[in-house]
């Protein structure tokens, strides 16, 4: 009981010590809030879409063909269909027929597709929600293309996929095939890949093997490789955003290391007055700790929140113009609203641990020094 | 007058009440609303036999990582600086950084 | 009693600005009643109290309190003899600038452990007592001087301290305030407290209050 009403005492006068500069010290909680929301907004973030990307794409295609020519991704022929199918393990193989367009009225790149049933009149699309938002405006309800021979079609928006589906398909615009080789100009015979079922998950390796014996001018991408992309994708330590936070965080540091290191002459003679009214070093020392716990303890727990809030509520809609980079399509994101724990143990230990430590550590050399300073004058 | 550390552990418990009840409750309020839209997603993907999050639109190595070739994506090399904003978020797909 | 033998105290010692403050002290000095050191600037008084008050080390000697050694205590019970037997009064005060009154009354007990409200109520009761309980929110620099003395002297009684060592307190107070904190002063003897004063205000060492006059030139008694 006494070690607590001691601890409470000491965080009594510190609060009112960092009262007599609340301005300072109130901007000073704000801007490491603010770091403190931006570290974790951005671990939240790329958390939760690393388990969205996991669960999500685990309902791709077991494995996607392509070919390649002169070095590059090319058209693959019909053709090529059969002779995957006669590699034993392989349960099915379609052609997928994709591609982009580029709409020059609001300089957006869409995915045009062709759905494996689309039963759909020839003159109609069916587009993510993502289109219709970005699209600018229809006439009579339909959009304007241009196929790659340089006519002009007209196409009847028909169905929207909703908001929910925004992350995978934001920006698909769905149409007959043959529509679609109008608009593509991709021939007949050809396709852009071909995705194959596997029934034996375990077997991938050895069809893709065998696939490409089979085919030596295509590469196969298996599903397990889409999920290991998507899982490094925000990997944090590769992330630019986080080099630039980690240099705000530096900054913050060495300002603060400024702040702690140079004691002002008030504040040793502070220091000096309450040894010489009988305060011990450590309790000089327990009372600077309170100090640093004050400060960044409030703002770990004022960022982690707001970054919370941010992530989760908002949609991350700061992190939206980085994202978002040249493009104009962002797609409205429901993250799966988890946390990792470990991730925020260790952002409590490379924020509220070190401050706490640059607040005690300079008051070190100041408190030890014999306390009949304060009566020599 | 309330003794400021009263005041200051009062706001301390609240706030981090408020984050454990963010980290640890939330997420189980929003699970039943979240799996509604992500069977609609792994649906829309088993459909479609779409094999990428629609996260950059900018250019078609981007809105298709996981299917860029080896030199579309990055232009010369596979290690050359982006030219787009969303290639300083993110790495080179996998296989490429490991040959 | 408080007996000194053979207190030294050197600064910088072996450096070219050695300085010798005390130069071998012996003295008795009686409980419950009020001794005040005399003698010119730079004769070594304030040394003096603030060795006898467990602030800082004799180069050499020791003190002895109701026959216990304290020249040798570890440093976390010298600050808790300094805050538990001895109050002080500083020559500047030593307030600390921008917290309440009350608050700066109450700082030498937050190291103890004891009740919060325990500690208030001593410090309220005190502040009443010194007649400047209604300034007991404001923060210190807004009081006039002789109001701060009196901050002071509720500060240095918190711990109900046995002994109360003042250095040069009429320094900055006129005569009739200076006046009445020799009457405080009289009021701390009647309780039965040790006063110890250095001072070379006459006011204070030719008043009744004073019982005994301990004269100090050059670090030694005279």
């Amino acid at each position: 009981m006494i070690w607590i009403e001691r601890q409470r005492a000491f965080l009594d006068f510190t609060l009112s010590s960092l009262w007599r500069r609340k301005v300072r010290n109130l901007s000073l909680l704000m801007i490491y809030a603010l770091i403190i929301f931006l570290l974790s907004s951005v671990i939240f973030f790329t958390h939760a879409l690393r388990k969205e990307a996991e669960s999500v794409l685990k309902d791709s295609p077991e494995m996607i063909v392509q070919r390649v020519v002169g070095g590059r991704h090319s058209l693959i022929p019909i053709s090529y269909v059969e002779k995957i199918d006669q590699i034993r393990g392989t349960s099915s193989v379609r052609p997928r027929l994709w591609g982009y367009y580029f709409h020059p009225a609001s300089k957006t790149n869409y995915t045009i597709m062709v759905p494996e049933e689309f039963s759909q009149p020839d003159d109609t699309v069916e587009t993510g929600a993502g289109v219709l938002r970005t699209w600018g405006p229809l006439w009579k309800g339909k959009l304007y293309f241009k196929t790659h021979d340089g006519e002009a079609i007209l196409l009847k928006a028909i169905n929207t996929m909703g908001d929910e589906t925004d992350l995978v398909s934001a920006d698909l615009i769905l149409m007959s095939e043959s529509t679609f080789r109008k608009i593509s100009g991709i021939p007949e015979g050809y396709a852009n890949d071909l995705s194959v079922n596997i029934r034996n998950e375990r077997e991938s390796q050895t069809i893709m093997m065998k696939t490409v014996k089979a085919l030596p001018d295509t590469r196969p991408i298996l599903k397990k490789e889409i999920i290991r992309t998507y899982i490094s994708l925000f990997d944090w330590r590769g992330g630019y955003v986080i080099v630039l936070l980690w240099g705000a965080l530096l900054a913050f540091f060495i300002f603060a290391w400024d702040k702690a290191t140079g004691l002002s002459a008030e504040e040793k003679t502070e220091i000096g007055i309450l040894k010489g009214i009988g305060w011990d070093t450590s309790d000089v020392l327990m009372m600077k700790f309170w100090e640093g716990v004050v400060i960044s303890l409030s703002a770990f727990f004022l960022g982690v929140i707001a970054a919370y809030v941010h992530v989760y509520f908002a949609s991350a809609t700061f992190f939206e113009h980085a994202l978002k980079g040249w493009s104009i399509l962002y797609p409205k994101f429901s993250l799966r609203p988890s946390v990792n724990p470990y991730q925020l143990a260790i952002l409590f230990f490379l924020t509220v641990v070190p401050y706490t430590l640059l607040t005690i550590v300079p008051t070190w050399k100041v408190a030890i020094t014999e306390p009949d300073l304060v009566m020599r004058h | 007058m309330v003794r400021k550390s009263t005041a200051y552990l009062i706001f301390l418990l609240v706030a981090g009440l408020v984050m454990a009840g963010l980290i640890f409750m939330h997420p189980r309020l929003q699970m039943v609303d979240y799996e509604r839209g992500l069977v609609k997603r792994q649906h829309l993907v088993r459909e479609l036999g779409l094999t990428d999050l629609c996260l950059f639109t900018e250019a078609r190595y981007t809105r298709h990582l996981s299917q860029a070739d080896l030199h579309s994506p990055f232009q010369d090399y596979p290690m050359a600086l982006e030219h787009f904003p969303s290639g300083s978020l993110v790495l080179p797909p996998e296989h490429l950084l490991k040959r | 009693m408080i007996q000194l033998s053979g207190i030294k105290k050197t600064f910088n010692g072996g450096k070219s600005n050695e300085f010798k403050a005390l130069r071998g002290i012996d003295l008795e000095v009686a409980l419950n009643e009020v001794s005040v050191f005399i003698g010119p600037s730079g004769s070594g008084k304030t040394t003096l109290l603030s060795i006898l008050g467990c602030m800082s080390r004799p180069t050499s000697g020791r003190i002895w309190l109701s026959g216990r050694e304290i020249t040798s205590l570890p440093e976390r019970f010298a600050a808790e003899t300094r805050r538990e037997t001895f109050g002080f009064i500083f020559q500047n005060y030593n307030l600390i600038k921008g917290i309440s009154v009350l608050e700066n009354t109450m700082l030498p007990a937050y190291p103890t452990g004891m009740k919060y409200r325990v500690i208030r109520d001593r410090a309220v009761s005190l502040l009443e007592k010194l007649g400047i309980m209604s300034k007991s929110e404001e923060p210190v620099e807004h009081l006039s001087g002789g109001e701060q003395q009196r901050v002071a002297i509720a500060r240095a009684l918190i711990n109900t301290p046995s002994i109360i060592i003042a250095d040069e307190p009429t320094a900055h107070l006129d005569t009739e305030l200076a006046q009445g904190l020799l009457d405080i002063f009289a009021g701390f003897r009647k309780e039965g407290k040790t006063i110890l004063i250095a001072s070379h205000d006459a006011l204070v060492f030719e008043s009744p209050v004073a019982d005994r006059l301990i004269s100090m030139r050059d670090g030694k008694i005279v």
